[in-house]
Formats: C-alpha cells, sequence, structure tokens
C-alpha cells in the first residue's frame, strides 16, 4: 500500500517536473531577439514572404497560443517539424538517441568496472601505500570535469600516442549494413566484429572521459561501505572459518556494501548523460548533444525544444527508476 | 592506526597548501597581467604563426610558449586569461552562492509554503543537462561576460540551495534554537544570529568548489564559441583552437589545458580542504 502510494505521488512529481521544464523551455527560447524564419530565407525574401513563412511555423501566434498547440501536438506524438533539417523533430531525436545512450551506457559500464576494481583493491590491499595511491588518484579524477578528462586523453591517446580516434562516431567510409540506429548493439548481433571494433574505437575516449570521475565516485563510496562492513562480527566469523581474504570481500563483504553504491550510481548516471553534450562535441560524435549544440547555434526551435525536453524526460526517468528500485528493495519504505 | 591519520591529515595540510598558492599566484598574475605578459596577447603576426615553445626546433625564443595560427603570444594570452576567467569565477561563484544560499535558508528554516516552492525549482532544474541549459540561455541572452555570469547564477543556485536547505533543517531542529525561542528570540534573528554562523562553514566550502565550477563554465562556453568575442583571450577559446590545430600546433592547446587542469584542481582541492577542516567529527 506504501509503495502504491509511494509510485503514485513519484509520478505526479515528475509529471510536473516534466511540465515545468516544457514551460520554461518553451518561454525562454521565445524571448530570443534574432528571427529564426528571416535566417532560414535567401537575403532577397520579402517581408510577406517571411510573413507567410513565420504563419507556416506558427511563430505569428502569442507565446502562450503558441504553447498550447504545441502542448496539443506533442500529446499525439508530434514534436513539430525542425527549421533548418526540414524533417519532423521525433525523427530526428529518436535517429540520435541509440548513439548518445550507447555512450552513456558504455561510460557506464566502464565507471563501474574501474570504479568497483579500485575500491576492492583498495579494500584488500588497506593500509599500504597501495591505497594511498588509489585515494589520491581517485582525489584528482573527482576534481576535474569529463570535458578536461576528454581533452587530456585526445592529447594523449589521440595525439602522442595515436591508438584511438578522436572524432565520430563510426569511419565514414566503411558500408554499414544496419538497420537500426543502436550500431554498436547491431554490429555485434550481426556478428560485423570489424565494424564493433571500429565503433570501440571511437566511443573509448569519450565514453573514457565521461566515465574517470563517476568511477572515483563509485570508488569512495564503495570502499567506504566495504570498510565498514569488514568490521562486522560475520565477516570476522568468515574469517576464522578459514576464508581468503580476497574471498572474504568478494562473497562475504561486497553484497552488502553494495546497496548505497548502487543507489548513488542511478542518480549520478543522469549527470553522465547531461556531459555527454560537450563529450560529444568535443568528440565530434554525432549523438543528441552534439545536435543540441548545433540546434541552439542555429536558433532552430523547435529542434531544441524536442531535444531538451527528451533529456528532461530521460533524466526524470532514471531519477523515478531509482526511486523505486530502493522503494522496493529498502523494507522500511516497503513497509513503512 | 593512529599514525595513518596523521598521515592522512598532513598530506591534506599539503594539498590545501598547494592549491591556495597557486590560485595566489593566478591572482597576482591576473593583477599585475599588463607588468608580467611579454607581449601584447591580441598581436597578431601573421609572419610568426604556429611556432613552437621556445625549447623546440625553429622556435623564437621571444615567444615563450609558442604562438597559435594568427601568430599571437600563447604566453601573453594566458596570462591575460587569467584576468577573464578568475573575474568570472569570483563574481558568478558569489552571486550564486548569495542567491542560493538565503533561497536555502528561507526554505529549510520557515518550510512551508516558501520550501514547496523552492523545493519544486529545484527538482525542475535538476531534470536540465547543464552544460544544454548554459548554452541555451546563451543563446537567448546573447554573447558575452555578463552572459556567463548571469547563466552560471541562473543554473547553479541549486547547488547551494539544496545543500543549505538540508543543513537549515537539520540545524533548525537542534537544541539552541528552541532555547533562543525561549528567550524570547524572534525567527529571523535567530535565522540571521544563530543559524547563519553555523551553516557559513559550508557555505564557504560551496563558494570555493562553485568558483572551480565557474571557471570549468566559462571554458566549456568559450569552447562552444559562445563565450567573449573569439579576439579575447579566454582559455576555453585557445583549447578550441587547440582542439582544431592538434596535429599541427599542439602547444596552443597544452598550455592553456594544463592551466586550466590545475586552477580546477586547486579549487576543488581546496574547498574538499577546508570542508576537512571545518567538519568537527574528522577533527
Amino acid at each position: 500500500m506504501a509503495l502504491l502510494q509511494t509510485l503514485l505521488l513519484r509520478m505526479i512529481t515528475t509529471a510536473v517536473t516534466l511540465l515545468g521544464v516544457a514551460v520554461i523551455v518553451f518561454f525562454v527560447i521565445r524571448v530570443v531577439p534574432g528571427n529564426p524564419i528571416a535566417m532560414m530565407l535567401p537575403p532577397g525574401a520579402t517581408a510577406e514572404d517571411i510573413a507567410t513563412l513565420t504563419a507556416i511555423y506558427g511563430l505569428d501566434k502569442s507565446i502562450p497560443q503558441q504553447f498550447l498547440i504545441w502542448a496539443g501536438g506533442v500529446l499525439q506524438g508530434d514534436f513539430g517539424t525542425s527549421i533548418t533539417l526540414k524533417q519532423p523533430v521525433l525523427a530526428l531525436v529518436l535517429g540520435r538517441l541509440p548513439a548518445t545512450l550507447e555512450l552513456s551506457v558504455l561510460a557506464l559500464g566502464m565507471a563501474i568496472l574501474i570504479g568497483g576494481a579500485a575500491a576492492l583493491t583498495g579494500t584488500r590491499l588497506r593500509e599500504t601505500r597501495v591505497e594511498g595511491g588509489i585515494d589520491i588518484a581517485q582525489g584528482v579524477a573527482l576534481s576535474v570535469p569529463d570535458f578536461l578528462w576528454g581533452l587530456v586523453l585526445i592529447l594523449v591517446f589521440g595525439v602522442l600516442v595515436p591508438v584511438f580516434q578522436i572524432s565520430g562516431r563510426v569511419t565514414p567510409s566503411l558500408q554499414l549494413p544496419f538497420v537500426t540506429d543502436f550500431y554498436l548493439v547491431e554490429s555485434v548481433v550481426r556478428l560485423r566484429f570489424d565494424l564493433t571494433l571500429d565503433l570501440l574505437s571511437h566511443m573509448l575516449l569519450p565514453a573514457l572521459a565521461l566515465a574517470i570521475p563517476l568511477a572515483a565516485i563509485i570508488g569512495q563510496l564503495l570502499k567506504q561501505s566495504l570498510k565498514e562492513t569488514m568490521h562486522l562480527d560475520y565477516v570476522t566469523l568468515a574469517r576464522t572459518q578459514g576464508y581468503s581474504e580476497a574471498k572474504v570481500i568478494w562473497s562475504q563483504a561486497l553484497p552488502n556494501a553494495i546497496l548505497p553504491t548502487l543507489t548513488l550510481v542511478g542518480v549520478q548516471f543522469t549527470f553522465l548523460i547531461g556531459g555527454t553534450v560537450i563529450i560529444e562535441r568535443l568528440f565530434s560524435y554525432e549523438g543528441l548533444g552534439n545536435m543540441a549544440i548545433d540546434a541552439v547555434i542555429n536558433r532552430d526551435l523547435p529542434l531544441i525544444q524536442g531535444i531538451v525536453i527528451l533529456f528532461a524526460v530521460i533524466f526524470t526517468g532514471v531519477n523515478l527508476l531509482v526511486d523505486l528500485t530502493y522503494a522496493a528493495l529498502n523494507p522500511r519504505l516497503r513497509h513503512g | 592506526m593512529a599514525e595513518g591519520r596523521f598521515q592522512v591529515r598532513r598530506r591534506a595540510g599539503v594539498r590545501l597548501w598547494l592549491s591556495a598558492a597557486w590560485l595566489i599566484l593566478l591572482v597576482i598574475v591576473a593583477l599585475f597581467a599588463p607588468y608580467i605578459a611579454p607581449k601584447d596577447p591580441l598581436e597578431q603576426d601573421l609572419f610568426s604563426g604556429r611556432l613552437p615553445p621556445f625549447w623546440v626546433h625553429g622556435a623564437d625564443a621571444s615567444f615563450v610558449l609558442g604562438t597559435d595560427s594568427l601568430g599571437r603570444d600563447v604566453l601573453s594570452r594566458i596570462i591575460f586569461g587569467t584576468r577573464i576567467a578568475l573575474g568570472v569565477a569570483v563574481v558568478s561563484a558569489s552571486v550564486t552562492c548569495i542567491i542560493g544560499a538565503a533561497l536555502g535558508l528561507l526554505a529549510g528554516f520557515y518550510r512551508g509554503w516558501v520550501d514547496v516552492l523552492v523545493s519544486r525549482f529545484i527538482d525542475i532544474w535538476m531534470a536540465f543537462p547543464p552544460v544544454l541549459f548554459s548554452i541555451l540561455l546563451i543563446a537567448v541572452i546573447g554573447p558575452g561576460l555578463f552572459s556567463i555570469i548571469l547563466a552560471i547564477v541562473v543554473i547553479d543556485w541549486t547547488r547551494f540551495a539544496r545543500v543549505i536547505r538540508a543543513e537549515a533543517m537539520a540545524q533548525g531542529a537542534m537544541d539552541y534554537v528552541a532555547s533562543a525561542r525561549v528567550a524570547g528570540r524572534g525567527r529571523f534573528g535567530i535565522l540571521l544570529r544563530e543559524i547563519l554562523p553555523n551553516v557559513l562553514p559550508i557555505i564557504v566550502v560551496l563558494l570555493t568548489l562553485e568558483m572551480g565550477i565557474a571557471v570549468i563554465v566559462e571554458a566549456i562556453l568559450s569552447f562552444v564559441n559562445l563565450s567573449i568575442s573569439t579576439d579575447d583571450p579566454t582559455w576555453g577559446g585557445m583549447i578550441s583552437e587547440g582542439r582544431t590545430s592538434i596535429h599541427q600546433a599542439w602547444w596552443v592547446l597544452v598550455f592553456p589545458l594544463i592551466t586550466l587542469f590545475l586552477t580546477v584542481l586547486s579549487f576543488s582541492q581546496l574547498g574538499e580542504g577546508l570542508k576537512d577542516r571545518f567538519d568537527p567529527v574528522l577533527r
């Protein structure tokens, strides 16, 4: 009962948040001085041409009217038409979303692997120089944001030791047999591992840039929880039963220590997705974030709107999922 | 164990002082930029474009860290860029801090409808990717230093509001607040004289961290060409140019990147170091 109530309440607040985002974005971008329609037409266009086209895009109506028309369309799955690309916003945005999702999930996986390995190693070798070294590395990794890590990685692995690609999603000259936009997934499904390798060599550096700060956060929190768990009686008991130290950490302490980290990963994942905007730009990766920056620079109002709303849906969706998982896993909340 | 703790403390101290030293150096460089910089940061010299730094073959020793594609001195541009970076950091972080902390204090201490309103806005703000939000805002209000500062304030006030709200709530439930109320102090007086001094350490920590964030935001906006004009020396603008000519002239990217990296790291380490100092549990 309490769970259902939590669920319902969270759904309502999420809906309110999304509406708030839609309203704010809609009004903010319409305060823009320059006329996007005038920018579309060739220099010789008459005032009449501009007026006709403005009416086609519905930009001649008052802002609240425009919002109602737009919101009505959105409810029917129509997000309008991009002014610069002249295609439906929904199709454009959904076409780019898989690229961003693949990058984000790859980055998340790398962050969990690196952070988890650092925490386990730090716990196994606690109170040694290795632990001190890991702590310092994590401190630095955490202090510097993904944008700077991206630049450092470009310099080191793109220029100094050029082993990875530093721009684009896939080598343009390759013939792509894909029917979906999930290139990485599809290349594996089709057993075209040559393409998988090419995709990965493009995605590795941007994903790593996104992963480094998150890996440090995961590593710090997991090690903290592990340390607390290692002092508990049942762990000592396992040790006296003759389990090796590594086995004690892995099979006794870890399952109990992992919960707070899992919750944190959910919340931090939204920050990681937000980071893709600038990282995609930095690596010329053809995802949603790169498209968003182009849309802003070109003042493509319907497209900006669609992208920001989609990002907001992803953000709130992930947060909702985390909260619900937490509520379902936490007995105190479940029986609250 | 006790010795280990001592070592950690000492290392934290070294970190704190190193960060402070780098930031003080930056302040001096910013203040005396015209006297320190060897060249005019805007002066173009198309005959000495893309000269490497002094130790590389083919360099002109008067351009210590080399030149960019328009023949402008990299070192002088970094030095003058310090002014913009620190200026934006100090002004935007301070304004963000005042607005965010005030809203957080009001929401956390008075609760009621103020809290509902502030919390709802925080929720909405959290649903925006911050980088996209800032680029959007700059596109709306137009590029320029003032716009960058405004964008940082508009986006980041929630960082302060969230933390200070929780802290004010926790402080408000403590005994000393109740006794101040019994002693007949007004609500606002309690907020100002009792709660504020107790959350001030956290505010200082957040302010320090925010300055590092502001430096990065300014660099990111310059990087996507939405900061001030590309002529003006900004670290982000230099990095943007360096990214495009990375295979011809790595020094245009490397030196501003190192400067930016150390600066962001220093603000962050200083903030974390202060947090450890202020935290009574750790002390």
